[in-house]
């Protein structure tokens, strides 16, 4: 896919993985301008509308990332939310969304350059991928 | 030991002696009153009727192959608060298995209600019931309960029962405090009545009912009509992935959807109170629309077509019963219920759950573990 720039949506927690973002900034560790990251408070307010929206608008990668199990400040958001992307994974593929555009990680505050490295790798599996439909083709 | 009895059937009136059955319940002294299909005086339509009084029974027929509404919300609707009286439900096995999902969501209570499950036969959709009914008058029901038993199917005069019910494997009820067998039983001389928890046992109890062995043949029976709505339901559901293989198709699946949300009203299990596609969010500024066609250069009014059916299936699709009212509802004939239950047997699978099973297994999405589902975390390749 010579020259695809896929557009990848990324909703990111306050406290961990929007931190890492902001530490990787200072740190001046690059990472792909093809993630647009939106601060969430917590991953478990992620819902599922707010994933389906982004895909259906045409986003070719959709990332949900937030604190590792046991840290996240309202103690069990990123566990709920791990069940809603197990649900999401189940049901994009019959709209023809490969799952693997749909990505969770953990990324803690402090991990400044996992964060760009994450990056980086997210958008070549992306890249991969190819350009969603739902860009190309009209959605109603 | 679960008390297994008989209802006697005189001059093969199976509706009769049903009625007999729901009168002498009702006669009990904490049942103040019975919810059962009933033809209504007034039309012919059958409808769910809360009877309080053992002479206002007449029109009773819980065999009338009619479904105009899953009633597992009317009982919602009734137990959702104390009533401060006892009353039973006749009801259908996914109306059951819808109610077991309300319980669960706290939009119902089983406290005040003996649940009544009879043995379901099938239905048809409400226009095609309207016609039969029409063909059929009086005598509609019986014609369509002796065609099935007789082992013709549901099939009558170029009418065919809904789709949702060829592809039903839950024809016999589970969760019912009392059950009414039909399947395998020669119901022009008796009908199986059995106790299934202790509710029900201490309801029959306080009936006079001649207790009976379970007829050898049931087991059988029941066996073969699930074996040939399985049959059913995977062809229907392997049909379906093929032509929704892809977001062009399934778009083309959806093509005639007008948003009138007909099919979420109709959901037994669709639980909101307030659906969000019905709240100002979905009520865009006029602009808006205009960037959207601006950026598309074409966009299909009303919007959000898709956004709402994935929406609805993230929503509800763990609590899926498959009873068919969605497309029952829809004015565009689209097939709601076949994608519906082809998508809530991928979820429902993943999580090890099944809607309406029991009452005590928690909905997928209102508990987690913490080690769990570690595959889907990461980075794939
Ligand atoms: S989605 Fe359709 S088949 Fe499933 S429970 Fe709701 S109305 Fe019944
Ligand atoms: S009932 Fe039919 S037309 Fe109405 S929203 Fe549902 S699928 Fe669309
Ligand atoms: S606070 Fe970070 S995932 Fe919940």
């Amino acid at each position: 896919m010579e020259g695809f720039e896929p557009i990848i949506i990324a909703f990111v927690c306050n406290w961990c993985t929007y931190t890492a973002a902001d530490l990787a900034g200072t740190s001046r560790l690059p990472y792909p301008k093809n993630v647009r990251l939106i601060r969430v408070m917590c991953t478990g307010m992620v819902d599922p509308q707010y994933i389906i929206k982004a895909f259906l608008e045409g986003a070719d990668g959709v990332l949900v990332s937030g604190c590792h199990p046991g840290d996240c400040h309202y103690i069990s958001g990123n566990f709920k939310a791990r069940r809603r992307i197990k649900l999401l994974k189940e049901i994009l593929p019959q709209f023809g969304f490969n799952q693997e555009r749909l990505i969770l990680t953990w990324i803690g505050a402090s991990d400044g350059i996992q964060f760009s490295e994450i990056m980086r790798d997210l958008v070549s599996q992306i890249k991969a991928l190819g350009p969603s439909q739902a860009k190309l083709k009209m959605v109603i | 030991m679960a008390i297994t009895a008989k209802i006697g059937v005189n001059e093969q009136d199976v509706l009769g002696a049903l009625r007999k059955f729901f009168e002498d319940i009702l006669k009990i002294e904490d049942i103040k009153a019975i919810l059962v299909p009933q033809h209504l005086p007034m039309k012919n339509m059958v409808m769910p009727t809360l009877v309080a009084d053992p002479d206002h029974l007449h029109g009773v027929d819980p065999l009338a192959p009619a479904f105009p509404m899953n009633a597992a919300k009317i009982v919602s609707r009734l137990t959702r608060k104390p009533m401060g009286a006892k009353i039973a439900a006749v009801m259908r096995p996914c109306e059951i298995r819808a109610f077991v999902e309300l319980v669960k969501l706290k939009q119902g209570s089983t406290d005040e209600v003996v649940i009544i499950g009879i043995d379901c036969l099938g239905a048809y959709q409400n226009k095609d019931y309207a016609r039969f009914i029409e063909q059929h008058g009086d005598t509609s029901s019986v014609i369509f309960y002796q065609h099935i038993m007789d082992g013709h199917g549901g099939q009558i005069g170029g009418i065919d029962l809904a789709p949702a019910c060829k592809a039903c494997e839950y024809r016999v009820a589970a969760n019912a405090d009392v059950l009414i067998g039909l399947y395998g039983i020669d119901v022009n001389d008796q009908i199986l009545i059995q106790a299934q928890t202790d509710v029900g046992q201490d309801l029959l109890a306080q009936l006079d009912l001649a207790e009976i062995n379970e007829p050898a043949a049931r087991q059988g029976a029941v066996a073969d009509v699930i074996e040939k709505c399985a049959a059913y339901r995977d062809e229907m559901i392997a049909k379906t992935r093929e032509v929704t293989e892809s977001l062009e198709k399934m778009t083309a699946y959806f093509a005639g959807c007008v948003n009138c949300y007909n099919c979420r009203v109709a959901c037994p299990v669709c639980y909101c109170k307030e659906c969000v596609f019905v709240t100002d969010v979905f009520n865009h500024d006029p602009s808006q629309y205009l960037r959207w066609a601006n950026r598309k250069g074409i966009i299909k009014m009303p919007t959000d077509t898709l956004f709402y059916h994935m929406t609805r299936l993230a929503h509800m699709s763990t609590a899926c019963v498959g009873c068919g009212q969605c497309s029952n509802a829809c004015p565009n004939d689209i097939s709601v219920m076949e994608l519906f239950r082809t998508i809530a047997q991928d979820t429902q699978k993943s999580f090890d759950y099944e809607a309406g099973r029991s009452f005590e297994e928690d909905p997928p999405m209102s508990v987690f573990r913490e080690d769990e589902f570690a595959e889907v975390v990461g980075i794939t390749n």
